[in-house]
């Protein structure tokens, strides 16, 4: 997996919202992160939590196809720390 | 191609169904319209007082298959009529009964579970469609 920016720039980003979605299944962890991205404004940045392995592609994937910027992923022991910052 | 991603539910065991509410929710998630037809012993399971309770797995599965699903579901998972709610709540899905299911299983679309938007035939369903895929579990 090709982390899109540095762990250690990813980590000093600043997230609106942090979304725990550990030990939620696929598709849990993306539909948390569709709900929460509604809760920021254009621009800033939400942080997802999630254990499911399918979560930074799949993220990565939804971001890209509607239209927000996929920032990387971040994997801290046994979870993955997913930014996404709001595009539209 | 259409963005409306259509799918014909036709089973009524928890294997199947969560199959199906995978797909819609990532569907709704991706910003596709989702148009879902419930036939026999899918509608069955979306009748209130029975959604959220056990309807079992595929006869493939065997005791053996059904011991390591049990195994390694983990507590607090959610069940697939919970994974069509958020699906619901965040993007555009819509659950219709098929009207000849209905009348086979000698059920009113009052004695099903709020899940399901309404009733419809099958050149509705297929309208709704709009050209898309439509995918039979």
């Amino acid at each position: 997996m090709t982390l899109s920016a540095p762990s250690l720039e990813l980590e000093q980003l600043t997230a609106a919202k942090v979304i725990d979605a550990r030990g939620s299944a696929c598709p849990g962890p993306l539909l948390e992160a569709k709900k929460g991205m509604g809760t920021v404004a254009i621009g800033e940045i939400i942080e997802i939590w999630s254990s499911d392995p399918a979560t930074r592609t799949d993220i990565g994937a939804w971001a890209g196809k509607v239209g927000h910027e996929f920032l990387g992923c971040v994997e801290t022991g046994g979870y993955d720390r997913v930014f996404v910052r709001r595009g539209k | 191609m259409s963005d409306t991603f259509s799918l014909v539910l036709c089973s009524g065991t928890d294997d199947k169904l969560e199959s199906a509410a995978i797909m819609a929710a990532g569907a709704a998630a991706l910003g596709n319209r989702v148009n879902v037809l419930l036939q026999f012993w899918a509608l069955d399971a979306f009748r209130v007082g029975a959604i959220d309770t056990d309807h079992g797995l595929l006869a493939e599965a065997g005791p053996a298959g059904a011991a390591a699903v049990r195994e390694h579901t983990p507590l607090g998972r959610l069940p697939w009529a919970e994974t069509l709610r958020q699906a619901k709540e965040l993007g555009e899905v819509e659950i219709q009964a098929c009207t000849n299911s209905l009348d086979l299983l000698g059920l009113d679309a009052t004695q099903l579970d709020p899940l399901v938007d309404g009733a419809c035939g099958i050149a509705t369903f297929l309208i709704n469609a709009e050209g898309g895929p439509i995918v039979f579990v």
